[in-house]
């Protein structure tokens, strides 16, 4: 009945439609030449004597010098924290607390947009997500946890929480300003006492951050900030004045961490690599789960533990799923990280790129099939184009290891019982998601998944009310909702 | 007279060698694309490019129990010429008014390109029965209308009986010969994506040359993420056969910005080129003066205020 027919166009359509650059306001955020350490409430230079620079991955410029905080720095920190929490933190009336906590949250949403922008430049993720993505989830910790504050008995009736004491906290360079988020305002708000280590390449937020504390005029000591590289993270691990550690990093260090503190009495929690499953069955909203894989895989050029970084489609949907997954790729804007078009900015630091750029490489080598669209990168700064494989073979290196970049191995599965066995085998359990139209399969795939999170319909989404965490190698202890309350209490 | 092919299990599609899945769609990842797409920046010459480009793709729309000849004669007019202080603004598509006023319409419009659009079949309730809708389109060709915009039976449609929405499409196709046919689907009376998904298929099934979202005279009318369902159908379809759908989000739609919207999710889903008024319209009666607005604003830098603009 209807003819098929290609009609010829008679008004010529636009052949390219360029978006004009539309950068985000960069002098909005006051970048100094220097930022000491922030200790007992006030801005100290070093006692190592040592600095070292932070450079926008972007650009490669240098932004800034941070110190770089040695044994002796990391123990006045420890010490700072210690007295705040002896000298009335820990017995401040819990809703005194909140008010702190409250504050915070407010002064994170006055200052967002210097915060977004901070963001985008120290770390390379685009401001559309720092702007739409970090900056709100981190106001919404602050301002959860605050209500937790007062509260703590009734989480835990019958029983008697009270703080642990001093809470080290290391935290990584994918979500600087929201990990950062994610450890201080649960401990805080259980009455605990923080040295937080920002990551080596990304410090600018917590910077910024000891700044806010100020402004809501916390109580010195509560909030200790020690920039530095990897040493300054093992002498925090190895004082013995702490009580507790939180890490959220890479699972070769945590592995280091868990040993160094083997015998020791602090209470630790791990949040490590993933190598999520997204799996896609055929009865799925097609276009939708093409925007779901995107977003887990490409969101944040792939710097998330819980990426969604094995995609397993059902066979009968394979080629169209494919299909429509390769044009969306083409429509991905790399670019400037400030510019509000971006989709994926710039890799956080040349050592992850060298690292994705070896592990691309070695599935190729071992035979899987490389999909890059047509794309032009800047010539400056760290770049990678989004990535797809297909053909990959469970035992490749790209459908194992963890890549932390805009990386995507496709493989397939025939039956649901399929799907969970490739899902499970893997030495991590962070994450997963599960595309179906059918509820009770979701329900199914969920009991069977050995995973912290599970996503139905969706991906990478999150809300300081939902306890997130892994299972097996990606780590222990939760944080989020009343869950992540737990790792920094004990009870009486 | 053209019947339509028996319909096994409702309404795949007749023609391709591989037949689309209708499929189904999440609201919720939908909307959040959707509000994505909205979010793109747009600046300087790409504002610019837009604008005249949502001039030229504009169904200019009266659709008004009150038309008089006098008001269509200068909505003809300002179709014709947009702007009479800048003449490089460009005319509108077309001019989309009730069966009275094509005769008019067409005199007026003569030679000048602007096509002229009429409503047709019972809009906008579409409650009349097949043969008159079918009687209706083909007056309303007779008259001059290059191009008829049809509703389709929703009541039919919501109570199941595709095969019904589908035969009234196909025959009203028919009956409009040469004059391309817009299928109006009347989205805010279809309750869910789904069933948008749905009868988007079903129109390009009965050789709809255009999906539209409504009549206007429905609340809500054309919404961003509606449209990119619609989208989504005609990309599916055009990557299934080939066959290039035209879509136009109607009612509703009064700012610049949200017609620039609409443009950068046309873009970014369908590509380049759906990018000409042969395949993308907007149905819209006040979003021109705010157009035009705009496009002084971005030629001189300065706004001007609504009296610099004319109302028709």
């Amino acid at each position: 009945m209807a003819q098929v027919e290609k009609r010829t166009a008679s008004v010529p359509a636009l052949l390219e439609w360029e978006y004009a650059p539309a950068p985000e306001a960069r002098d909005i955020v006051q970048i100094r030449e220097r930022y000491g350490l922030f200790v007992g409430g006030e801005e100290v230079e070093p006692r190592s004597g040592e600095w070292f620079e932070s450079i926008s991955p972007s650009t490669e410029e240098i932004l800034f010098e941070a110190a770089l905080a040695g044994a002796e720095d990391v123990d006045l920190a420890v010490s700072a924290a210690r007295g705040a929490f002896d000298n009335g933190w820990a017995k401040l009336a819990p809703a005194e607390r909140a008010k702190y906590l409250y504050r915070i949250a407010r002064i994170i949403q006055e200052r967002s947009r210097e915060l977004a922008v901070a963001e985008s430049l120290d770390g390379g993720k685009p401001i559309r997500e720092s702007r739409d993505v970090d900056l709100p989830l981190a106001a919404a910790h602050f301002f959860y946890y605050a209500g937790w504050a007062d509260k703590l008995e009734y989480a835990y009736p019958n029983r008697t929480p009270r703080p642990l004491g001093v809470a080290a906290q290391i935290i990584p360079w994918n979500f600087p300003l929201l990990m950062l988020s994610w450890k201080i305002a649960p401990a805080l708000a259980c009455g605990n006492t923080v040295v937080l280590k920002p990551a080596e390449t990304t410090p600018l937020t917590a910077l910024l951050f000891a700044d806010i504390c100020r402004q809501a005029e916390l109580p010195p000591g509560v909030v200790n900030i020690v920039t530095g590289d990897g040493t300054t993270g093992g002498h925090l691990v190895r004082h013995g004045g702490i009580d507790k550690l939180a890490f959220t990093g890479s699972t070769e260090v945590g592995k280091l961490i868990m040993r160094e503190l083997a015998g020791r009495d602090v209470r630790l929690t791990l949040e490590l690599g993933g190598k999520a499953a997204n799996i896609v069955f055929d009865d799925a909203a097609l276009d939708q789960a093409v925007e779901g894989i995107v977003n887990g895989i490409y969101f944040n050029q792939g710097h998330v533990c819980c990426a969604g970084s094995r995609l397993l489609v059902q066979e009968s949907i394979y080629e169209p799923l494919l299909e429509k997954l390769k044009r969306r790729l083409s429509t991905l804007r790399v670019g400037d990280p400030l510019d509000k078009n971006t989709d994926v900015g710039a890799i956080n630091s040349k050592a992850q790129l060298d690292r994705i750029t070896e592990l691309v490489a070695s599935g190729e080598a071992e035979g899987a099939e490389m999909y890059q669209p047509d794309c032009r990168l800047p010539e400056r700064g760290y770049w990678f184009v989004p990535t797809l494989f297909t053909n990959v073979a469970q035992s490749h290196r790209i459908a194992q290891e963890e890549i932390f970049g805009p990386v995507l191995s496709v493989l397939t599965f025939r039956t649901p019982e399929e799907a969970v066995e490739k899902a499970n085998n893997t030495p991590y359990g962070l994450s997963a998601g599960v595309w179906t139209e059918k509820g009770s399969r979701i329900l199914w795939m969920v009991e069977r998944l050995r995973a912290g999170v599970v996503w139905a319909n969706t991906f990478n989404r999150f809300d300081p009310t939902s306890p997130f965490g892994g299972y097996k190698e990606s780590g222990f202890g939760r944080e989020g909702g009343r869950h992540g309350l737990a790792p920094y209490l004990r009870f009486e | 007279m053209a019947t339509a092919p028996a319909l096994i299990g409702g309404f795949e599609l007749p023609a391709g060698p591989r037949l689309p899945r209708v499929g189904s769609v999440d609201a919720v990842a939908l909307e959040e694309r959707a509000a994505t797409l909205a979010k793109r920046s747009i600046k300087r010459e790409s504002k610019l490019q837009a604008l005249d480009l949502a001039i030229r793709m504009m169904d200019l729309t009266t659709l008004e129990g009150q038309d008089t000849p006098g008001k269509v004669a200068a909505l003809c007019a300002k179709g014709m010429r947009p702007d009479p202080l800048d003449s490089t603004v460009p005319r509108v598509a077309a001019i989309c008014l009730y069966p009275n006023h094509v005769e008019g319409a067409k005199e007026r419009l003569a030679g000048s390109g602007v096509k002229v659009a009429s409503v047709a079949t019972a809009f906008p309730s579409g409650q009349l029965p097949t043969k008159l809708k079918v009687a209706e389109t083909r007056a309303v060709v007779e008259l001059g209308a290059d191009e008829v915009d049809m509703v389709i039976d929703r009541g039919a449609f919501l109570s199941g009986r595709y095969s019904k929405v589908y035969d009234e499409i196909v025959q009203v196709k028919e009956a409009c010969g040469d004059a391309h046919l817009k299928v109006i689907l009347e989205t805010g009376e279809l309750g869910t994506y789904d069933n948008v998904r749905r009868a988007s298929l079903l129109a390009i099934a009965a050789g709809a040359d255009f999906i539209k979202t409504s009549t206007g005279k429905v609340s809500p009318a054309a919404t961003l993420p509606v449209t990119l369902c619609m989208m989504e159908v005609v990309r599916d379809v055009y990557h299934e056969t080939g066959r290039m759908v035209g879509i136009k989000p109607a009612g509703g739609i009064r700012a610049s910005k949200q017609a620039v919207q609409y443009l950068v999710t046309l873009y970014e889903t369908l590509g380049p080129e759906w990018m000409t008024p042969d395949l993308f319209r907007f149905g819209a009666s006040s979003l021109l003066n705010d157009v035009l607005m705009q496009i002084r604003k971005e030629k001189t830098g300065r706004y001007q205020s609504g009296d610099y603009f004319t109302i028709d």
